[in-house]
Order: structure tokens, then sequence, then C-alpha cells
């Protein structure tokens, strides 16, 4: 059969064109457009997650002084605050953000593939965010049990928020994995099929890689949560036994019987650790591809960083188990699994590895987006070596559940990927508004939030070793815990307080920026890739002007020997770009490693 | 283009500019699509056996709970039997409604994808009868039944319940499909390509191959 590649049938996708500022910005099908909108409502909804933990720091660390929350609310706090931040929040940003801006601009396309998907993605996401949100007006209040909703206790009793807002927590996640799900068949399709031409798979920047990977992911490890979302929403409306042994409850026998508790961690930690990466995924990528930027070097290892990616996204689906070693499982179980979860520090390690190569002899330029990425790499290396103690199940046991595991991930899944988004902001803002953020603001906004950070999260390793266990409201005067942890515990809060009013600096930075900041023109940071290339700025509706982009190269031509300029751009053709007299350079693709 | 197959044609495939798979954009995206859904089955299928064994209940016997009575003598799992065969019918007709696609013979796409419609919705009535038999003559409620184990009902409910959504998405897919192939929407729109009908047809394929295992997983068992 007659052949045509659909990519050159550039005129067959119509694009529709916007004219008032409700197509324009409102019910938009502009991925930029989708993009701002996916991160303005995360940021948002982040906001009010990092409210409730500021709520519970007050109890935590004075609970003494202040008495406005009640156990309950503190429970519901805790539950509130853990979805908001890993669902809502860094999932949303970083693929419905990022994955959104960077995928058609990285890859040299006009837009997704199917641009009225990506809109619907945006709006039913909005309604989930609205969903969830509901749940903290309706009586009782939102469910308490937890960000991982553990059954029994999740509909029993006691629980609070077990009538209405465990229903609308479950709603609100169907919600969200039916809009993820639109959005990321349009990012792994788009990645697939609509490259421009030159654009291999081999020549895509690594920020590409690590979303499309963490979309896959996500579009294979949704499906447990979604599956188990439905038994639980049926086990509290419907009164099924799913997951729902017998048993007595309050002085009376409840009417379930013959379910299976531990079906659910199953499932639900068969999403939950792909989660984990999901969100780390993306964020290996713009890392590497700002440590390149930044530090004028190409990146080391672009093919076993590939190869990393990939690895990393295979392994990550047979680690689950070891988020439950203390549930009574097979021991053989437990073995296996700490087996595998210390199979995936190899591949992520090589990833560490890597960067610090990458920049080592690099022509290190220390603006505010390098800085991130330094702190980045510091505290993935710090949170990932307590994850080698929590791996083995003979460390976790007496771990398990204490403010070690806080720690842990707060540094590895918390703080790092806020680095990399923070950093990735600084880096992607000239882009998408044509001004620079103000670069004595964002290195205040650098030095307070990375110390801050680690006076936070640094002495719950102790207090974790110390014993002191997690979700519990007030310590009171437990025999084992010394007074002395009670002044850690307050020291902990005063430092969260201020790292939360640092962020101020950055709000105000985005919006301040916005008008006044410094003009960027269009490829500020000399980079190579597609996006900087665009031939306007802030990039206008289609991207690129009458014809896509051709790349005649890989994404890290940085620095390259006999060049006349440290970086060449994607798009130039070898024989335009400008070599240095006497040098035998040919201007052809620089070498892959 | 000479054409590669093998590991050759995987490499040249992936190491390609522009497109790693030569397919349309939108049959690339119900591939990832159905992969993603195999994944919905699968976890609702593993649950079901999983609770299946933590009852401490006996299970249904399902030849029995599905059997129907035609003068007096019961035959095991003939509703369902009449079932499948409709719904591997309706694939045998929407392979025929694709080939006819390619053929760009409209008339006989549009009166065979209505066909592989209306087997669909047959097959969704002859579910809604054996729901009906079963919640209304049986006594069978998704928290409990007189037969045995509770899950047996949570379970039967939920996941032929989830597919047959699925049945009734695919029958209005199809007929929005069969009717832009008949009053010519692909003609002035894709050129007159009508690559669509190929995409209506993996989702109904797939929707099939589910049934199989539910079929083998819940009825057999």
């Amino acid at each position: 059969m007659a052949y045509v590649a659909l990519a050159d049938r550039d005129h067959e996708q119509h694009l529709h064109d916007p004219q008032t500022f409700v197509t324009k910005y409102i019910w938009s099908q502009d991925h930029k457009v989708i993009a701002i909108q996916y991160s303005l409502t995360a940021i948002a909804v982040g906001l009010v997650a990092l409210g409730l933990s500021l709520i519970m720091r007050l109890q935590l660390g004075f609970p003494d002084t202040f008495s406005f929350i009640s156990p309950d609310e503190y429970y519901q706090a805790i539950t509130m605050h853990g979805m908001i931040m890993v669902i809502y929040l860094l999932t949303a940003l970083l693929l419905g953000g990022f994955g959104n801006y960077l995928i058609p601009l990285m890859c040299g396309a006009r837009d997704m593939v199917f641009p009225f998907m990506n809109m619907v993605s945006y709006w039913v996401y909005l309604l989930s965010v609205i969903v969830l949100c509901a749940s903290f007006f309706i009586s009782g209040g939102p469910t308490g049990a937890g960000w991982t909703l553990y059954p029994p206790q999740v509909i029993l009793p006691g629980t609070p928020g077990n009538n209405g807002g465990i229903v609308l927590m479950l709603l609100s996640l169907v919600l969200f994995i039916v809009a993820f799900t639109m959005g990321g068949l349009n990012y792994v399709t788009t990645v697939l099929q609509a490259r421009c031409r030159g654009m291999t798979l081999m020549r895509m920047p690594l920020s590409v890689w690590g979303i499309f990977v963490a979309t896959i992911l996500g579009l294979l490890a949704f499906p447990a949560l979604l599956v188990t979302g439905i038994m639980l929403l049926l086990d509290s409306v419907l009164g099924t036994s799913f997951f729902m042994p017998a048993l007595l409850s309050m002085g009376e026998v409840s009417e379930h019987s013959g379910g299976s508790p531990i079906l659910f961690q199953h499932l639900f930690w068969f999403f939950g650790h792909p989660e984990v990466y999901i969100v780390a995924l993306p964020a290996f990528g713009v890392i590497s591809d700002l440590v390149a930027v930044h530090a004028r070097k190409n990146i080391f290892g672009y093919r076993m960083m590939v190869w990393a990616i990939l690895a990393i996204g295979i392994i990550s689906f047979i680690v689950w188990a070891h988020h439950m070693y203390v549930s009574g499982m097979n021991p053989y179980f437990g073995f296996f699994f700490a087996t595998t979860t210390l199979i995936i520090a190899i591949p992520t390690a090589l990833k560490v590895y890597n960067w610090v190569l990458t920049l080592w002899r690099g022509d290190i330029h220390l603006t505010v987006p390098m800085l991130f990425v330094i702190g980045f790499i510091f505290t993935f290396i710090n949170g990932g070596i307590t994850g080698l103690f929590l791996g083995n199940v003979a460390v976790d046991m007496p771990l398990s559940d204490t403010y070690f595991v806080i720690g842990h991930f707060h540094m590895v899944m918390g703080v790092s990927p806020i680095l990399v988004i923070f950093g990735a902001i600084y880096h992607w803002y000239p882009k998408i508004t044509g001004r620079m953020l103000n670069d004595r603001l964002g290195r205040i906004h650098f030095w307070l939030t990375l110390f801050g950070t680690y006076a936070i999260y640094l002495p719950m390793h102790y207090l974790g070793i110390l014993g002191l266990p997690r979700r519990y409201y007030a310590m009171g005067d437990t025999s084992f815990i010394p007074d002395s942890a009670q002044a850690m515990n307050a020291g902990i809060s005063i430092a969260a307080f201020f790292v939360a009013a640092v962020q101020l600096i950055f709000l105000f930075n985005l919006f301040w920026s916005r008008t006044r900041g410094k003009p960027s023109g269009g490829n500020p940071w000399k980079a190579t890739t597609l996006e900087w290339q665009t031939p306007q700025t802030p990039p206008v509706h289609g991207n690129w002007g009458p014809d896509l982009p051709v790349v005649y190269r890989w994404a890290y031509d940085f620095s390259v020997p006999g060049a006349s300029q440290d970086y060449i751009p994607q798009t130039m053709a070898p024989e335009d770009v400008p070599t240095d007299p006497g040098s035998s350079y040919d201007g052809g693709e620089g070498e892959h490693s | 283009m000479a054409e590669q197959t093998g590991l050759e044609g995987i490499v040249i495939d992936w190491s390609d500019d522009k497109q790693a798979f030569h397919v349309p954009w939108g049959k690339a995206m119900m591939w990832i699509f159905l992969l993603s859904d195999t994944f919905i089955f699968s976890c609702f299928l593993i649950g079901y056996m999983n609770v299946r064994i933590t009852t401490t209940v006996p299970w249904p016997n399902p030849s029995e709970v599905f059997a129907l009575s035609f003068g007096g003598e019961p035959i095991p799992l003939i509703l369902i039997a009449i079932m499948t065969f409709v719904l591997i019918t309706s694939s045998g007709t929407m392979a025929l409604a694709v080939n006819y696609g390619y053929r760009r013979d409209k008339k006989k796409t549009v009166l065979l994808m209505l066909a592989t419609a209306a087997l669909g919705a047959m097959f969704v009535g002859m579910q809604a009868f054996e729901w009906t038999k079963l919640i209304v003559d049986e006594g069978v409620r998704p928290w409990g039944n007189p037969m045995g184990a509770a899950q047996f009902g949570s379970t039967f409910f939920m996941i032929t319940g989830f597919h047959g959504m699925h049945v009734s998405a695919g029958v209005i897919y199809l007929i929005v499909t069969a009717t832009r192939v008949g009053t010519g929407y692909y003609d002035r729109h894709r050129g007159g390509n009508y690559e669509m009908v190929e995409i209506t047809g993996l989702y109904w394929h797939f929707v099939d191959l589910v049934w199989v295992f539910i079929f083998a997983f819940f009825y057999l068992w």
C-alpha cells in the first residue's frame, strides 16, 4: 500500500484557531495553556496541603500550648496532606504541567495529537480537585484514614469521615484517573508518533524520556488504584466485603465477612510504588537537562541514562510489597521484594553518578536553576541512602511507622521533586512568559528553602531511631521517649513555619516578574533543545510558524571542540555550524556515550 | 518502502525519526488505551480470585446458579453459552466490516457495523435478563446471597457490570462510527480514509476477548 508518513501530513492536523479570551485561555486546546492551567491548579491545591502540614506541625511542636485541632482533625489533616501532595500536586504538576508544556515543544510537534481530549483531561482534573476539596465542607469532614486509606479502619465507625469523606475521596480519585488517562494517552502517543523530522527517540532530551516513561507507568499503575477505589467504594456504600473481614467493632459484630485487607494493600501498593517513580522519573529527566545546560557540558552517558530510566520503570512494578513488610506476609516474599528493591538502586545510583560526572570539569554556571540542581542531587542521595535502610526487612521492622520513614520519604519524594520543580520553573519561566524571574530573590529562596527543609527532615531521622511513632496526635508521657524529643519536635515545627514563609518570596517573584522581570529574549540560557528555538517567545499557538523544525543532532551538543560557540542548537545543520579557524570539526552531531 | 520484519524491523522502527509505529495516531492511542484497560480487568480478576480464596463460606456452584430450565429440566450455563456465542459472532461481523472498510465499500461497512452493534445490544439485553433473574428470582445481592459466599454477588455484579458498561459504550461507539461512514463524514474530513472503522474494531475485539476471560474464570471455574 502506498504509504505517507503521518507526521508529514502536517496540514491535516486541524488546529482550532482561538479568537476570544474564553477560547484562548479558558476552553483552550493549546497544550501550553492547558499546561499552565494544570500547573496553577496543582500549585493552588498544593498550598492547601502546605497549610494542612502547618496545622499539624503546630499541634506536634506545641501540644500543650495550642489546642485548636482535635485528634480527629489531626488525622483528617495528615490524610488530605498526603493525598493532595502525592497525587493532586506532584503527579498533576509534573505530568499535566511539565508534560503538557514540554513534550510538544521538545519533540517539535505543533500540539498534542488530540488537543480536544487534552482539554477535557484538564477539566476532569479540576473537577476531581473540586470533589476532593468539597469533603472539607460536608458533615463529618474529609476521611481521616491516612493517605493509604487502609481498610478495615477506613470505613469503620470511629474513623473520621467514614461515611461521606471517604466516598468523596474515592470519587475524586476515580475522576483523577480518568483525567490522567486522557492526558497520558496523549503524551505517550505524541512522543511515539508526532516528533519532527530528525528527532529520533535517541535524540530526545531526557526530560521527554522521563515524562514519557513516567506516563507509561501511570497508564499501567493507575488501573490498580481505579479497581481498588471501585471495590472500596462498593464496600463502604453497598456493604460488600471485598476488603472487610468479619470483625468486632465497638462491641458489635460488623455486617462484613470474608474479605481480605491484605488484598487492598497489594492492589494499592501495586499502584503506590510505581507512583513514586511517576513522580521521580520526570524529575530525573528535567534534572539531566538542567545540569547539562547550566554546566555547559554534554550529559554524561546519555544512552545509559535512557536505559536507566527504562530499567527503573520496569523494576518499579516488582517492588511494591516492600511497603508491606509488617503486614505479616510470607518471609520469602519479603526476601524477594527486598532483593528487587536493592536492585532498583543500581540504575538509580547510575543516574546520580552521571549527573555528578556531568558536573565534573564542566563550565558550571551557578545560576538559580543550577543551585536547585545541586540541592536536588544532595537531597536525593540523602533520601536514597535512608531508603537502603528501609528496603531491608530486618532493618525496616523496627523503623516501620516511625519518624524515620517520614524523614525518608519527605527527603526523597517531597523535597527532591519540589527542588526540581523550582529549578524547572526558574529555568523555563523565561520561555513561558518572556521574562526572567528575579535572580536575587531566587537565590534567597533557594538557600533558605534548602537549609530550612534540612532543618525539618534531618532531625526526623533521629526521632525515628528513638522510636517516635508517626501519626500520633501527641506523644503524651510515653516512657520510652525522652523529653528532649519534644524539644526537637518544637524545633522542627519552627523550621517548617520558616520554610513555608519563604515560599511567599517565590510566589511574589512569580507574579512580580510576570510584568516587571527583565525581558529574556528567546534563549537566555543558550540551550540546545527545540523549545528555545521557537520563532516567538512565548511560543504562539501552533508553536513553529509555517514550517516544522528539522533536527540534525542530539540535545546535548555543548562545548563541542572546534565549534566557535559553546552550544549548537538541535536545529542547526552541520554546514551552518560556525567553527574555529583551522579546526577539523565538520559540524556533525556530537558523540553519544 | 521495503518492509523489514522481525527484530531488525523493530530496531528500524524504534530508531526512526517522527514515529515509532507506522500506524495512524488514533490507532496507536487505542492500542495504548487497551493495554491500560487490560490492567484494569486483570486487577478485577485477580481481586476476584483472591476474595474467592479468602472467604470462609463455600462458593456457590456456577453451573447451578446460571442454569435455565426448559420444560422442567435445568440446562447449566445455557444463557451464558448463547451470550458468548452472540459476542463472538459480533467479532466476526466486525472483522468483515473492517475488511469492507478498506475496500471503501460504504454500504456493506455500515450494514456490518450496525449488525455488530445489534449483536452487542443483544448481549447487553441478555445480561440485563440474567441480572434480573438473579436479583428478583434468586435473591442475589452485592452484599449477600442465599447460596453461599457474599463475595459471589459482589464480584459478579462488579465485573460483569464493568464489562457490560464496556459493551454498551462499544455499541454507542459503533453506531457513531457507522453513522459517520454512512453520511460521508470521513470522505469529507479524512480524505475517504476509513481507519476509524478499524480503530473501533480494535476496541470491540478487545471487549470480546475480555469476555472470554470472564467467562472462563467466573462461569467455568
